[in-house]
């Protein structure tokens, strides 16, 4: 079958009006050729599943990757980047029900074009379509096929969803483009009848509530320059505990390691939004008692922190384990495989710290802090949107009553490039490593600032400002990440000693990791200076001013 | 096996099953073997096009194409089926002769010419017109196989044989040429002597030999490959056969009568 020329979907509200369209429609075409259906037993309903990562890597790529299930094991169908991008493979050990890692992809095309993509990432199956396709040949006077009438029923599998409506396809014959434009006229011509707008898995996803792309870990916050600051503070907080509760059933079923690192973001940018702006939520608002005291902000500041230390042991180990292919292949002296104990050990570790972790996670602790921390931003939220910002009627603290989400921002983002500023002129070289350690975490603060109020900015200034930052924020990462490595390996390398798992040549090949981790920390702190300059030199306080509205 | 086959089906003599044999083989190999395969009427009469119902017309004919001012594959049509398209025929090709010779008179045009389709395709068939002629030459410069339908007489062997020599001529790469029996008449003693001698003593001549059928006359009536309308007919089983046979020899395995064995107990189903 060539390719597909048209798509149509019959619209109406029910199956009845859908029948009588598609009858319509051959009957339109059968004006213009002889209308046959296709040789051969027509197939049966077919399930198609799409999977995809939980952020979607490959819809935002412009890939899908169909599971087609068959007798004796189905397939998996790459499609999307044009025709060269089209793949597919057997895969007779996968399952549409569940989450696959990507370990589990068959080797061949699909695996080679969507691995690195997908990385570290696994393939969750996002909806279902149980669909038939009936296929009719419309044929010139000479009894040739001409062009062909694919229309295809379906219905998204599992659950009680409505069926979706039927879709219609002129697929062209090599050699007869201008039979399938006019078949193409004809069916466009038919009332009823509509352009398809986007594709199956769109339609799909929709009848379940979803859409494409539905899922990000960026902050995005629907927020606006002129909405009152406190309400603003909320959404911002009410966005990041969506992203922490999104990511959460992902960790506890431990689906791949990028849901623990999305769940952990949002957990410190709660915390940066809590110090950079977290007084906006004291506010006093009708009705009363609605705001936040001072101690409740310290009470949910420390109950973040405490999930923040909750989460480090098994992220830290993660990162180990996802770079340790790389470590592995670096090696100089040592061989790859004098590492392999070092693997089991870590893998061993992370199942240990993962139970503690999935306890932590599950106790009523946590999940009393989540939905305290909701109910209150929610009544926030909706008290501020109303406009009943008490203070503004009783005279006091007229200076927060009048804020807006434009002013804060440009007050707590500029206090927190004053403080990057001042920090990190103030580094020699013989500044203490904690003096560059620090200077991070400001960095941070301040990278959350920007992205928290990124939809207030002037899109090319935020991306010039972001740019900067985000280079001078590696090097500092790069600092103080090779350092707590080693730190780590040094650790790990007595507790395996200990317990008698660690072989002369094991340790000597971590030896050579931290080694390496040791040079790759000096590059950092030699390049430290450009990068700083690069950020907090003339162009970029210029650039700062000029996003801030200051210029 | 690597990279594009080219199969031509030829003979100087004509109505010896030349454009069956291309149609069917074709469809199999398209249809049951899963091959994008491409099937090029060179026969300015059209037979094979009119089987697949293709109009015999080219735009520009067979000037545009052998002067390179159209590509090949702006000719391609689609066939009712999958896998399988079709170069037609058009009757500018009586002078295809000429049309060599003026294009500078190479043997080897028609080997450039479809250069360009090895990407798109497993399998080319060249279904050519009875002559010895430059297209001819062309033909069998450009084929990997030459697969010659033979009527079972004496005269029809020393055919065989000068095509033979004549190939063994060639410089460079020659092309395998395969033999098999058509139209052969089970109740005529002469046809049953020289086809079951002939495939014992000679290896390139095949096991596998195609009886004279009404049915496979059919094929312009019904205006199909005799695979598609009567798939589990003789005629069917033959083709079936003689193209596991190609296929066998193609990937130099000794399974050769399994390979014909198991097409033949094949559906045909599409």
């Amino acid at each position: 079958m060539t390719p597909d020329l048209a798509g149509f979907i019959a619209s109406g509200a029910d199956a009845q009006t859908w029948d009588e369209v598609v009858a319509e429609v051959l009957a339109a075409l059968g004006q213009a050729f002889a209308v046959v259906p296709e040789r051969g037993a027509p197939h049966g309903a077919r399930r198609r599943t799409w999977f995809d990562t939980f952020d979607w890597r490959l819809y935002r790529a412009g890939l899908t990757l169909e599971y087609v299930a068959a007798r004796g094991g189905g397939e998996l169908r790459l499609s999307g980047a044009g025709p060269a991008g089209e793949a597919v493979e057997p895969a007779p050990g996968w399952q549409a029900s569940r989450p696959h890692p990507l370990r589990d992809l068959p080797d061949g095309l699909v695996a080679a074009r969507i691995g690195n993509l997908v990385a570290p990432r696994a393939l969750l199956p996002a909806v279902t379509v149980s669909a038939s396709a009936a296929v009719r040949r419309l044929l010139n006077d000479d009894g040739k096929t001409v062009a062909r009438l694919l229309v295809e029923d379906s219905a998204v599998a599992g659950g009680d969803h409505q069926p979706l409506p039927p879709r219609l396809t002129i697929a062209e014959v090599r050699g007869y483009p201008g039979q399938a434009r006019r078949a193409v006229r004809i069916v466009a011509d038919v009332p009823g009848v509509r352009p398809v707008a986007g594709p199956l898995l769109a339609d799909a996803l929709a009848a379940v509530g979803r859409r494409p792309g539905d899922y990000s870990n960026k902050v995005a916050a629907a927020i606006r320059a002129g909405m009152p600051a406190t309400e603003a503070v909320a959404v911002i907080l009410l966005r990041l505990l969506d992203t922490i509760e999104a990511n959460l059933p992902g960790v506890l079923r431990d689906v791949d390691t990028e849901f623990l690192h999305d769940l952990r973001v949002s957990v410190r940018r709660t915390r940066a939004a809590l110090k950079l702006f977290g007084d906006a939520l004291t506010t006093p608002l009708a009705p009363r008692n609605c705001a936040l005291t001072g101690d409740d902000l310290a009470r949910f500041a420390a109950e973040f922190k405490w999930v923040g230390d909750l989460t480090t042991p098994v992220r830290d180990l993660d990162v180990h384990l996802l770079g340790f292919e790389e470590t592995a292949r670096a090696l100089q002296a040592a061989k790859p495989d004098d590492l392999e104990p070092f693997r089991a050990y870590l893998a061993q570790r992370r199942l240990r710290e993962f139970r503690a972790l999935n306890r932590g996670l599950r106790t009523p602790r946590f999940a009393s802090l989540t939905e305290d921390w909701r109910e209150r931003l929610t009544r926030i939220r909706d008290a501020a949107n109303g406009g009943t910002v008490a203070t503004a009627r009783s005279g006091q603290s007229r200076k927060a009553a009048g804020e807006t989400a434009g002013t804060l921002a440009a007050e707590r983002t500029r206090r927190a490039f004053a403080k990057v500023t001042k920090r990190g002129a103030a580094i020699t070289p013989a500044s203490p490593h904690d003096a560059l350690h620090d200077l991070r975490k400001r960095c941070k603060e301040l990278r959350y600032a920007l992205e928290f109020f990124a939809p207030l900015h002037d899109p090319a200034v935020y991306g010039a400002v972001l740019g900067d930052l985000k280079r001078l924020q590696d090097c500092l990462g790069e600092f103080q990440d090779t350092e707590v490595q080693i730190g780590e390996i040094r650790a790990l390398a007595t507790s395996m000693l200990d317990a008698n798992e660690a072989p002369a040549v094991t340790l000597l090949a971590m030896g050579e990791v931290t080694a390496a981790l040791a040079a790759r920390q000096r590059a950092a702190r030699a390049d430290f200076e450009r990068r700083f300059a690069a950020f907090a030199g003339p162009d970029g306080q210029r650039r700062m001013s000029l996003l801030l509205g200051e210029g | 096996m690597t990279g594009v086959r080219i199969y031509a089906t030829y003979n100087i003599k004509g109505g010896v099953g030349k454009t069956t044999t291309a149609v069917n083989l074709a469809y199999l190999a398209a249809a049951e073997s899963g091959l994008r395969t491409v099937l090029w009427d060179l026969d300015p009469q059209g037979a094979a096009s009119f089987m697949f119902r293709v109009k015999p017309r080219v735009k520009g004919g067979g000037k545009a194409l052998i002067r390179g001012k159209r590509p090949l594959d702006d000719a391609i049509k689609g066939t009712d089926f999958d896998n399988l398209d079709l170069i037609p025929a058009d009757f500018t090709y009586r002078n295809m002769d000429l049309l060599l010779d003026g294009a500078g008179g190479s043997s080897r045009k028609l080997s450039k010419l479809l250069a360009p389709l090895a990407g798109e395709y497993d399998a080319v068939f060249l279904d050519c017109p009875p002559s010895i002629s430059l297209v001819s030459e062309n033909v069998l410069h450009a084929a990997d196989v030459i697969v010659v339908p033979l009527i079972p007489t004496t005269l029809s062997v020393r055919t065989l044989d000068q095509l033979t020599e004549f190939v063994a001529g060639f410089n460079g790469r020659r092309p395998e040429v395969l033999a098999f029996f058509s139209m052969v008449d089970r109740r005529k003693k002469l046809h049953k002597e020289i086809t079951e001698n002939l495939s014992l003593q000679r290896s390139d001549v095949a096991a596998t030999a195609v009886p004279y059928l009404s049915l496979v006359e059919n094929m312009s009536v019904e205006r199909a490959p005799v695979t598609v309308f009567a798939p589990r007919s003789s005629a069917a089983r033959a083709y079936r056969a003689l193209w596991a046979e190609i296929r066998s020899r193609d990937t130099g395995s000794a399974g050769s009568a399994g390979a014909a064995g198991a097409a033949g107990a094949g559906t045909g189903s599409m």
